[in-house]
């Protein structure tokens, strides 16, 4: 991959660059302070950083282009030679999509809905390329086939909203290519596909780089992503770089405290315990005063780092760093984390059950109805059969469409199972839909949604959004539901002044903790969380997930967890329930199931996980298409299945297979001979 | 102490709103307009030069001169005075059913958007057979049967003007109603009325305003459409559609009596319009004018 290294000068070089915008006061805030960064023919850079932190407006700088509002303060960027922001227009439209090429992080959202994928490569080529109209065909099956797509000819007759979420993407990057560009950006081109997806995104990124000798800039907050595609790592920290060197030191022995901090709160899944949360938030733009940026959150500071900011140093292995006392960091093992505490789970009083549960999204036909014809379309969620015990932890995970946020809003109420029962301990058989449960009922049950920016009302102080269970589960008023509000947020470890503030004056970590206070605000026995964790940093995902654990500790409250995020489920759960299309693979304590899986799917998935450790290679065994409907009958893995056995795969519903200790799986493959 | 925060940011965000209208020229010139007309229904009577109903046969239907800027009617009254209060009934009357029509309209399309289904449904399409008739046909048939005075036409102009904001209101509350914090809502168990208090109305409220000062401009216009019919107020009050149609028959030789209630009258209706407009930039309803280009 490093073969063009020789060539003498770098193909993109920032030097010294401050990008800022003018705030409604009249200063000029900068949003990008100091940037120093060189990229060469053939590497790849990733750029990394929780959001906020300018990674994003560095990589869109680097094509010489500002968001609306940003200008320039002073500083540089050429590109093979050419000072970007200095020229034409026009010559820009040539560089931009030719020589550089972006690939955006929601590629269904920057193809065109109403053109096909062969008509929106063509225009590629024809804006970027010499080729005439008539070789246009040929060269987009070539880089079709280039990114992997099966069938080519077949795909440039269809339209964007017919390929999968992975497909789109490929095609973005053929898209990409299409100018034979000398650099490619990637602005966090994976996040919100599935693991396996994603995985195989990643290694196509990887040969395509090294095949065609291209430099790759690569934003992501997601270190795993960066570590499997990059060599080189800057790490971004409040507008500026903070660290930069091979991505095996950045990664494995970070010599500036905000990373080190970073790595450690990313949860692994090798690791049963909870990582450590890095607290406190990255200062506004403009705020960071004289001193180091870093300087409220950093677990070494002293006196010197308030008062005067550092600069780039260079260590003795060759990194780039912006601290005082980068070398006395002591470079303790990233690794350190917070050892898991047991907790004693009832395992004999059952809390909540499923039995047999369906769930159908496909509506019955009115012409079958009237012929009383049996729907013979396999249901969306189909025999799911769970117990959980009081105080326990459950994570379901599966990739989208798995039917996890399904179960969950079927257990709420919001969503009418077709058949089954929901019983919960006391109650007995749960109403299915929500108007026709008791308010006690529903008071055991409270929901967590994956985005806080939606789940809270923006139009309501948190005074107003946490008085709205207390008022009416417990009739609090006036003092009592003040003080009561007062303490759910000492909970979670936000303070009364928030009391009078609306959702948009809080960043999303803060938010997300309102949100939970809330479903605590209830007392609840079970707590369903719906990807909690995926709209946050995971600096702010580790200090959610430890506020979680502490709260299951004090009041003993059950979870039910999903997420697509294994690492995450790990360190969590107790017992981890696998799903493929609305059906349950495989069930088990959660450290049976990740050290000796026994479904295949439930492989696939452990061994596409990236970790953010260059030495992690995910296998990638299970072919990568998207099923939209589950098979009529038989395994519902069987079409991507890599150890499929035969005819019975297809035809029977595979048994479920016990090992005695709760761990039970469905697959037609025995497990224990 | 809570209560006090709450009130504080809610005053505040009513002075940020005035300062975003008013620095825009719509917003000036358009809440200037209508200020004008509300404080001349007000206080006219006590400003004008002549005294609207006072008669004087030797100064029928003169033209502009020094004294009688707008020159005098068939009775030999002042025109700019009467134009002046011509508003008076008709700003009084919309004033009242305005609120009434978004109210109703807005609660009933906030029902219709949160219950959905077929229920909702089938009631649109009521609701469309009800847009899809003449306005003015379905007026006179109310009018016509219950007689004129604001006892008639206040409920009358306030049902069928609540109907389009219905729609407005319904459509506003399906993009509320898919959003998390009203399934959580929903999830906890709260009350349909609660639901739409807490949750609906405070994420509608900004397109119901704006749609109120529109739908009271359309109302202005029915209501003078109604009085030069004669089925609005009685004379001798000053009213710029009666004035028009007692005016019209002499336009050839004194249109300053047709021109003067005209220029009232669009005057409050371009000003009600321009304000709308500068309302629904200020809140963010209107987008156009963020929109990346």
């Amino acid at each position: 991959m490093k073969e063009n290294l020789n060539s003498t000068d770098p193909l993109l070089k920032i030097s010294n660059l401050s990008v800022g915008f003018k705030s409604l006061e009249g200063f000029l805030l900068p949003v990008l302070r100091n940037i120093d960064l060189e990229v060469w023919r053939g590497e790849s850079v990733g750029l990394v950083g929780e959001s906020g932190s300018g990674k994003s407006t560095l990589a869109l700088a680097a094509m010489g282009y500002l968001k609306g509002g940003l200008k320039v303060i002073e500083g540089h960027c050429t590109f093979s030679g050419q000072e970007m922001f200095s020229l034409s227009p026009k010559k820009l439209e040539r560089i931009r999509g030719g020589k550089i090429a972006l690939i955006p992080q929601n590629s269904g959202q920057s193809l065109t809905p109403t053109h096909k994928i062969g008509e929106q490569l063509s225009e590629a080529l024809m804006l970027h390329s010499r080729l005439s109209e008539c070789d246009h065909k040929e060269r987009i099956v070539e880089l079709l086939e280039q990114v992997r797509l099966p069938d080519p000819t077949e795909i440039i007759n269809r339209y964007p909203h017919e390929l999968s979420g992975g497909q789109q993407q490929r095609v973005a990057i053929a898209m990409a290519l299409a100018g034979e560009p000398e650099a490619l950006l990637l602005d966090e081109p994976t996040t919100g596909l599935d693991v396996t997806t994603q995985a195989h995104i990643l290694e196509l990124l990887r040969d395509i780089a090294s095949e065609m000798g291209m430099a790759m800039v690569y934003v992501s907050h997601d270190l795993g992503a960066i570590a499997r595609v990059c060599d080189r790592i800057a790490v971004m920290y409040a507008g500026e770089i903070i660290l930069q060197g091979s991505a095996r030191q950045v990664l494995l022995t970070p010599s500036h405290p905000y990373a080190q901090s970073l790595i450690a709160s990313i949860p692994r899944l090798k690791n049963a315990s909870l990582p450590i949360a890095l607290d406190g938030r990255p200062p506004a733009p403009g705020s960071t005063g004289n001193g180091c940026a870093f300087v409220d959150r950093c677990y070494m500071v002293e006196n010197h780092c308030k008062t005067s900011r550092p600069l780039l140093q260079k260590t003795q292995d060759d990194e780039l760093v912006r601290c005082h006392y980068h070398d006395k960091m002591i470079k303790l093992p990233v690794n350190r984390q917070i050892d898991a505490i047991p907790r004693d789970v009832n395992k004999d009083k059952q809390l909540l059950s499923l039995s047999n549960l369906s769930i159908s999204y496909t509506q019955t036909r009115t012409i079958d109805k009237l012929l009383k014809r049996p729907n013979t379309i396999a249901r969306t969620v189909d025999g799911i059969t769970i117990s959980l015990a009081k105080g326990e932890t459950l994570s379901l995970v599966g990739e989208s469409g798995s039917g996890k946020s399904t179960i969950l809003k079927a257990i709420a109420g919001l969503l009418s199972p077709e058949d089954g029962n929901i019983s919960i301990i006391g109650d007995g058989n749960l109403p299915v839909n929500v108007d026709k449960r008791m308010p006690d009922q529903l008071r055991r049950i409270q929901l967590i949604f994956q985005n806080p920016d939606e789940s809270l009302n923006p139009r309501q102080t948190i005074a107003e959004i946490l008085a709205q269970p207390l008022s009416l589960y417990f009739g609090l008023r006036g003092e009592e539901l003040r003080d009561r509000s007062v303490e759910l947020l000492d909970e979670v470890r936000l303070g009364a002044h928030y009391m009078g503030r609306f959702p948009n004056q809080l960043s999303g970590g803060e938010k997300q903790r309102i949100a939970i206070a809330r479903a605590f605000a209830a007392k609840p026995d079970l707590v369903l969380c719906d990807e909690i964790t995926s709209a946050l940093d995971v600096s702010v995902q580790a200090a959610v997930l430890g506020l979680l654990d502490d709260l299951r500790r004090k009041q003993g409250t059950a979870y039910i967890f999903v997420s697509h995020d294994l690492a995450v489920v790990r360190a969590l759960s107790d017992r981890v329930a696998v799903l493929y299309q609305g059906r349950l693979c495989e069930i088990g304590p959660v450290a049976s199931v990740y050290d000796r899986p026994a479904h295949p799917y439930t492989k696939v998935l452990l061994e596409a996980v990236l970790e953010p450790d260059p030495d992690t290679v995910p296998t990638l065994t299970a072919a990568d298409i998207v099923e939209l409907s589950p098979p009529a009958k038989g395994c519902p893995f069987q079409r991507r299945c890599p150890q499929k056995i035969g005819e019975i795969c297809d035809t029977k519903t595979p048994p479920w297979q016990q090992d005695g200790a709760g761990h039970a799986s469905r697959c037609h493959i025995t497990r224990y001979v | 102490m809570v209560i006090v925060e709450k009130k504080h940011s809610n005053s505040m965000r009513l002075i940020s709103l005035l300062i975003d209208i008013t620095s825009r020229p719509s917003g000036v010139i358009g809440l200037s307009l209508v200020t004008f007309h509300v404080l001349m229904a007000i206080f006219g009577t006590q400003l004008t030069p002549y005294d609207y109903k006072e008669v004087n046969a030797n100064l029928m239907l003169q033209g502009p001169s020094t004294a009688h800027w707008f020159g005098t009617d068939h009775l030999g009254r002042d025109t700019f005075s009467r134009t002046l209060l011509g508003g008076r009934e008709a700003i009084l009357i919309t004033g009242i059913a305005t609120p009434i029509a978004v109210m109703w309209g807005g609660f009933v399309g906030m029902f219709f958007g949160l219950v959905g289904g077929r229920l909702d449904e089938v009631l649109m399409r009521v609701v469309d057979a009800f847009l899809s008739l003449p306005w003015i046909l379905k007026m006179l048939v109310l009018i016509v049967t219950f007689g004129t005075g604001i006892g008639v036409l206040i409920p009358t102009l306030a049902f069928f003007y609540g109907i389009p904001v219905i729609r407005v209101s319904r459509a506003a509350t399906h993009d509320i109603v898919a959003r998390d914090f009203v399934q959580a809502a929903r999830a906890r168990g709260h009350s349909r009325i609660t639901i739409m208090r807490l949750e609906l109305f405070p994420n509608v409220r900004d397109a119901l305003l704006v749609e109120g000062a529109m739908r009271w401009s359309w109302m202005l216009l029915a209501f003078s459409s109604l009085s030069f019919l004669g089925f609005g107020v009685s004379p001798p009050t000053p009213d710029w559609g009666l004035m028009i149609a007692d005016a019209r028959g002499f336009m050839s030789f004194a249109p300053s009596g047709v021109i003067a209630p005209v220029l009232g009258l669009s005057s409050l209706i371009i000003g009600i319009n321009l304000t709308a407009d500068a309302l629904a930039k200020a809140l963010g309803i209107d987008r156009a004018q963020k929109a990346p280009v």
